[in-house]
């Protein structure tokens, strides 16, 4: 259940930004979550309400884009897609592959007022 | 209220040797913010703009890893975060580990839920240690393993275990500043532990196989755990090791050492 922890980080970045940019209410979260970045979407989406209870971004709705894993496969030298860390590689079948994409946590954007 | 970067619902998670409260476990404007004006706008009446933000979710955590990083890189000392599940004998073999390795200087923070058990079974072997307590927490992260850091103050060229809290999902997300990760698996699971949690794997840069001693009794194929370690991190290391018969620790000790040597030269 680190998706809690992941939530209080977007809560503390909302926060930050409240001060910078002056806003005091958020309406919808804009996220990009990696295939491979080891997160249950449903999990984080339980996590977010719990967490932005009582804040300025209380019944806030949050929108995830995933975004594709990617990985370099060493046999066939060639960026190609995976989208779970055990996947083979698609072209050749092999496991030789070092992921460099799709492993991020993104807070993108926020629509506040 | 929870503390910001970990999570944690403040007064359940314990440093030994801090009083807790010194987390500074604010959400500033949060009572202003929820509660305040904003509620009272009419429907319609709202001014939505965007923000751009732009910023990895973990950026504070890796701050503060980064932080850790910066003063273990310092102070010469090696930092490894120990990761498995609950009962893979972690504690065994650091006990084992620090006795063996004498006249090197060792500190260990120990992380579980609750208990200084763990830290008190390190410090029966005459190495520093320091319990942190996470509570409800599931994972120790960059901001507590930093105080850990500052109470404990590991000497100049030491060697710094983690022992990361029992869970094979969670510690991989959250870097703590240490040069490598190390996952701990007993043959007493299933060889199929690194496909069910690929994560972890993919995180740690050497895999210690536990408690092999008990392989005869078991019927648990090396050969598979191995390759399924490797279909999710091809540039994993492997030793296979027993903490209770000793086989296969020196060359654990010897890893350590070449991990040493790196990271001096990387300083």
């Amino acid at each position: 259940m680190h998706e809690l922890s992941l939530c209080e980080g977007v809560l503390q970045l909302i926060e930050a930004n409240a001060a910078r940019s002056g806003f005091t209410r958020v309406r919808r979260v804009q996220l990009e979550i990696g295939e491979l970045a080891g997160v249950d979407t449903e999990a984080l989406r339980f996590s977010f309400d719990v967490v932005t209870r009582g804040t300025m971004a209380d019944a806030a709705s949050l929108a995830i884009s995933p975004i594709p894993g990617q990985a370099w496969c060493m046999t066939c030298s060639n960026t190609v897609h995976v989208s779970r860390r055990v996947d083979p590689c698609p072209d050749c079948g092999s496991h030789q592959l070092q992921v460099n994409g799709g492993d991020d946590m993104v807070l993108k954007s926020l629509e506040v007022e | 209220m929870m503390c910001t970067v970990c999570g944690c619902s403040e007064g359940e998670q314990r440093i030994e040797g801090h009083d807790h409260t010194h987390h500074v476990h604010t959400h500033e404007g949060v009572a202003h913010y929820g509660k305040g004006p904003a509620h009272a706008h009419a429907p319609g009446m709202s001014q939505a703009r965007m923000v751009e933000v732009e910023t990895q979710i973990l950026a504070k955590n890796d701050a503060y890893a980064a932080a850790n990083r910066r003063w273990l890189m310092a102070h010469g000392v090696l930092a490894l975060n120990l990761v498995s599940s609950p009962g893979s004998g972690k504690t065994t073999l650091l006990t084992r580990t620090i006795t063996d390795l004498v006249g090197k200087n060792v500190a260990v923070i120990e992380g579980d839920q609750q208990t200084a058990n763990d830290a008190e079974r390190i410090r029966a072997t005459g190495a520093k240690a320091l319990q942190i307590n996470t509570g409800r927490g599931c994972h120790l992260d960059g901001h507590m393993v930093g105080h850990a850091i500052d109470s404990l103050a590991p000497a100049d060229d030491s060697i710094l275990f983690v022992e990361n809290v029992g869970n094979l999902v969670c510690p991989a997300a959250f870097d703590l500043g240490e040069h490598h990760k190390v996952a701990i698996l007993s043959v007493t699971e299933g060889e199929d532990k690194p496909l069910k949690y690929p994560d972890l794997f993919a995180a740690a840069d050497l895999m210690l196989l536990n408690k092999v001693d008990l392989l005869p009794y078991l019927e648990f194929d090396v050969a598979t755990c191995i390759d399924n370690a490797r279909r999710v991190n091809p540039t994993i290391d492997v030793i296979e090791v027993s903490a209770t018969t000793g086989q296969g620790m020196d060359r654990w000790y010897a890893w350590i050492e070449s991990a040493r040597g790196a990271a001096r030269e990387a300083a």
